[in-house]
């Protein structure tokens, strides 16, 4: 299973584009996600905080993935 | 009572949200217009780039906006509009416009969408000084 994730702001600044393919074996969870990300792109773990939001909700470090799933990393909103 | 929710890259109509929100039901119009601000903790800015993750973005105003509806159930009407892309000074970044039928309610809905959309909308903002860009909000 592979894994698509879209990046915003930082997050597509630090991976140095807006969509990362993760070729199998991919992550099967949000956190196992978090991990990898983190090990490949060291400065994803400096922010201030960075969720992952599934099919635009934001999902807990437990949550399955899928390869269907649209899968975002969300670092620190700052709207308004 | 179907809310008003929208991104855009164009600048936004602040008497359309108005418009969008009056009803014969309600007695009270409140407001909230933010604008961009010539400087951040004493540093001079020159401009803003906003970036959304739109679907999301709506997704989460929605959620939002519903909560709204169940702390106040006499609220009306809700707009919210967010704009992206690069902004000048002065420009308008969000408005959001809510219609209750007396005044303490509006203000409170209003207040609480606006902080709220703040902590959980998927909005970006990269401030631009003269001497570089910073993303808001990133690190510690």
């Amino acid at each position: 299973m592979s894994l698509k994730v879209a990046l915003f702001g930082i997050t597509r600044e630090i991976v140095g584009t807006s969509v990362i393919e993760l070729p199998a074996p991919a992550p099967t969870t949000v956190g196992e996600l978090l991990a990898e990300m983190r090990r490949q792109y060291p400065a994803l773990g400096e922010l201030r905080s960075c969720a992952v939001a599934v099919n635009n909700e934001y999902a807990s470090a437990d949550m399955p993935l899928h390869t269907v799933d649209e899968i975002a990393l969300i670092p620190p909103v700052a709207g308004g | 009572m179907t809310p008003t929710l929208s991104i855009t890259d164009q600048p936004i109509d602040i008497a359309a949200a108005l418009a969008a929100v009056q009803t014969d039901a309600a007695g009270a119009v409140n407001s909230f217009i933010g604008t961009v601000r010539n400087q951040s903790g004493g540093r001079p800015v020159r401009r803003l780039h906003y970036e959304s993750y739109d679907s999301m973005a709506l997704t989460q105003l929605g959620h939002v906006v519903a909560q709204a509806y169940e702390k106040w159930p006499m609220l009306q009407e809700v707009a919210v509009v967010h704009r992206k892309g690069t902004l000048e000074l002065g420009d308008v970044a969000v408005v959001v416009a809510v219609a209750t039928p007396h005044r303490a309610e509006s203000f409170a809905a209003c207040q609480f969408i606006i902080d709220t959309l703040k902590q959980v909308v998927t909005i970006w903002k990269r401030e631009e000084y003269e001497d570089g860009t910073e993303w808001v909000a990133a690190h510690p």
